[in-house]
């Protein structure tokens, strides 16, 4: 495997950031186990790589480090201790006496502590510094060639405010003024296999879990340390990932919310049934802290880009994720826009549907749904509507709803497309009829064309929930309109292949 | 030899500020009190618990965290200084306790019986946890009796409640097995709060008590409910409503402790004893007492 030579870019500090885990089977059990074994491999390549860096300190931020009150950061200069984990205690005992930048700890505090955080600053006697900061440091600096620096990942904490501590310690840095290799310790998916297995048959305890670990890897390979924070809270969700994936919100916040890295995934490989990786990311531009970025987002209730279009900071024609979410082949380089930090709320208009006849979106993003405004079958730049017959007076002499049914469609994948997102991610539609008794069966064909081919093993159709409604009438002379709520994905991209 | 039995099983809370307001020389940290009326709770569970006469306390703490099974402590001896990593500056304590190892060997013995993985730690550089240190602490200051110590499975926290209930059931049944072969008169400690938010800031002076109070009401309400159920001995059911208390009050019985030991009790049926109930930095603590002995005769 080869080592990258690691610099800062020129008017940054950061060298570079690793995500690696924190279980002490690699560094105390590795021949057990290939799988722990290649793992170790890899931390010997990532150790090599920070020795041959500009880094001129490591700073760990380890999710198995649990604060309650605030944030703690370990200011002993020198802590020493035998640590025998909880669980892994027949694997044996770990020495350690660390070389502690205690002068940091004071620097990350005062940030901290300026956004209203309790923070202590620890440097008892005994304090047990967590089993994951143990094994990344003897791992990575056994012999403490880099002072280390090692804050706690508060329990509580959401998505904001861990953001905001990670921004913190990024002008922590910068007001320190020492090059840092920054190493997040978490796992992936977390799932142990509760029962003793046969080491060398480690395997990742769900292929669910295996998977999604598996998407974001290809992700973090990708360089997007932004988008993976963005997913952290369904990738927890479906694949159980270690603490929620805080330590990828802080990294993400030290950083500055971007994209802007080359990616490299060192190995990935199960520890006990949980997903392990060593991943390295590397900054293609210098990344200083950004006074400008403000961190007022509340948690779970994001804020709507309604609010910014009302401010007059954005229209309603500027798509926030569509172009994200195209599909980039492999190899090619991200456009502009795709490194843009995203948002988990956004308006989304196209100019290749027909304009809204009122105030409001083609559909809007919240959280991981989209949902579209009601759709009817007119093409953009013509007030024609296809299928339609008007006399002098604009009255409708004849319509075809297959035809009108058929344009309804194509502008919801239009829209639809606009989002990141396809008719196959649909998951409810409201239709709307102005004559149910004459249309409904044409309607219902037309539609099945588009929906009805989606089926089961066994055959059955899983096409969305619908529901059909005869209303009295429709704003402009049309027989349709449909309106529809879809998932918003992430595609995955190519199947990821391993160390890289 | 005689069969053994369990004389007591205790609900047994160790938020590490009752050992730091108690200033014990073996906590280095000092204190001006604070937390009184749970300490005056304890007082008076020490009085019954020493007019029971135990040979052995067993305890379940939620912060020996194991992954694989249930661990118990295997050497006959330990010492050493237990540093809380949440509250450092309150706890930081010099133990040097006796392990019924014998004991510690049957419950195993018992819990692989009945299917569970079960393992005996004999690491002599292992720390003991804060939670069972203090729960010890509490209902034995002078460490003269020796000790259990029983780890807690992680598995609710990536299973599910129901799939942790069912596996402490178990657990409690083997306890109570093993204790019964063993010939010893036992206490259980289940080392739990109830509900479990924390504040995360504290006081100038951690044990300024015009600071603490219950997190937030709901919390009050749901540590009330359980704690009517106990005191009405209607254990069956506490266990039942268990699931949904820790999800709607972040209920520190996840980790099991206390469905271990009502399961390990036979779900009594008479009244416990509610010695105390307090909050300690938000989170609902109750000092709560099955007296097996006097409890069976009711």
């Amino acid at each position: 495997m080869s080592i990258r030579r690691v610099t800062a870019p020129e008017g940054s500090l950061i060298s570079a950031c690793y995500v690696v885990p924190g279980l002490p089977h690699v560094l105390l059990a590795h021949e057990k186990s290939p799988s722990w074994t290649k793992l170790r491999k890899s931390f010997d390549v990532v150790r090599e790589e920070i020795e041959k860096s500009d880094a001129e300190m490591i700073l760990y931020f380890s999710t198995q480090w649990l604060s309650v009150l605030g944030y703690l950061f370990q200011a002993d200069p020198e802590p020493e201790w035998t640590l025998v984990d909880h669980n892994w205690h027949e694997y044996g005992s770990i020495q350690y006496k660390f070389k502690v930048e205690a002068g940091f700890a004071k620097a990350y505090s005062r940030e901290v502590k300026g956004l209203g955080h309790y923070v202590r600053e620890v440097a008892y006697k005994g304090f047990p510094i967590d089993t994951g900061t143990i094994v990344a440091q003897k791992l990575l600096n056994p012999l403490n060639r880099l002072p280390a620096a090692m804050a706690s990942c508060n329990m509580y904490a959401e998505k904001q405010e861990t953001l905001s501590i990670g921004q913190a310690a990024m002008r922590a840095i910068e007001k320190y003024g020492k090059r840092v290799a920054v190493v997040v310790v978490s796992g992936l998916s977390s799932r142990f296999e509760t029962k003793d297995i046969d080491p060398a048959k480690d395997a990742i305890s769900s292929l669910k879990d295996d998977e999604w670990n598996r998407k974001v890897l290809e992700l973090f390979g990708e360089g997007r340390l932004e988008d993976v924070s963005e997913v952290a809270r369904e990738y927890t969700h479906q694949a159980n990932a270690d603490m929620g994936f805080k330590g990828i919100w802080w990294l993400n916040g030290l950083c500055g919310k971007t994209n802007d890295f080359d990616g490299r995934v060192f190995d990935y490989q199960p520890i006990w049934g949980t997903g392990a990786a060593l991943v390295g990311l590397y900054p293609k531009r210098g990344i200083v802290s950004n006074p400008e970025w403000v961190n007022d987002e509340a948690d779970l209730v994001e804020r709507s880009a309604i609010g910014d279009q009302r401010s007059g900071q954005r229209t309603a024609t500027a798509s926030a994720i569509g172009d994200r979410q195209q599909p980039t082949a492999r190899g090619q380089q991200p456009t502009a826009q795709q490194q843009q930090p995203t948002k988990s709320s956004a308006l989304i208009a196209t100019s290749k549907a027909p304009p809204p006849v009122g105030p409001y979106p083609h559909a809007r993003r919240e959280g991981d749904f989209i949902f579209l405004s009601g759709c009817g079958p007119r093409k953009p730049g013509s007030k024609d509507i296809p299928g339609v017959k008007l006399d002098a007076k604009g009255e409708v002499v004849s319509y075809d709803v297959e035809i009108q049914t058929r344009s309804v469609m194509d502008n919801i994948q239009v829209i639809l497309e606009a989002s990141g997102a396809t008719l196959a991610d649909v998951i409810d539609v409201q239709a709307y009829l102005t004559d149910m008794k004459r249309d409904f069966g044409t309607f219902n064909k037309v539609y099945g064309e588009y929906f009805g081919a989606r089926k089961d093993a066994q055959g059955t159709p899983i096409g969305p929930c619908r529901t059909t409604i005869e209303v009295g009438a429709l704003p402009t002379p049309i027989a349709v309109e449909m309106k529809v709520v879809a998932r918003a994905p992430y595609h995955p991209r190519v199947p990821f292949s391993g160390a890289n | 030899m005689s069969t053994g039995r369990i004389v007591t099983g205790v609900l047994a809370p160790h938020p590490p500020h009752l050992v730091y307001a108690e200033n014990p020389p073996q906590n280095e940290p000092k204190s001006e009190g604070g937390w009184d009326v749970l300490r005056w709770g304890y007082e008076r569970l020490r009085k019954n618990l020493q007019a029971n006469k135990p040979d052995v306390f067993i305890v379940h703490s939620p912060h020996w965290m194991t992954y694989v099974g249930h661990h118990v402590l295997g050497l006959p001896h330990f010492k050493g200084l237990s540093v809380d990593p949440i509250f450092p500056h309150l706890f930081r304590f010099n133990y040097d306790v006796k392990v019924d190892v014998d004991l510690s060997l049957l419950i195993a013995e018992e819990g692989q019986k009945a299917g569970m993985t079960m393992k005996v730690m004999k690491n002599p550089d292992f720390r003991i946890d804060y939670g069972a240190i203090t729960s010890m602490y509490l209902s034995n200051p002078a460490f003269d009796i020796p000790m259990v110590a029983i780890s807690s499975n992680n598995s609710p926290y990536y299973f599910s409640n129901e799939v942790g209930q069912e596996e402490m059931k178990k657990l409690g049944e083997a306890t109570r097995r093993a204790v019964e072969r063993s010939g010893k008169r036992a206490v259980l400690l289940a080392s739990n709060s109830l509900s479990h938010r924390h504040f995360t800031t504290e006081p100038e002076i951690p044990e300024d008590m015009s600071h603490e109070h219950i997190y937030h009401h709901g919390q009050y309400l749901w540590d009330m409910e359980v704690l009517k159920m106990m005191r009405e001995g209607r254990s069956r059911e506490l266990i039942d409503c268990l699931p949904e208390f820790m999800d709607m009050a972040s209920a520190e019985v996840k980790a099991g402790a206390l469905t271990w030991m009502i399961s390990a009790l036979g779900y009594p049926t008479y009244p416990a004893e509610v010695h105390a109930y307090g909050s300690v930095i938000g989170t609902g603590n109750a000092v709560v007492e099955w007296n097996h002995e006097k409890g069976a005769g009711q």
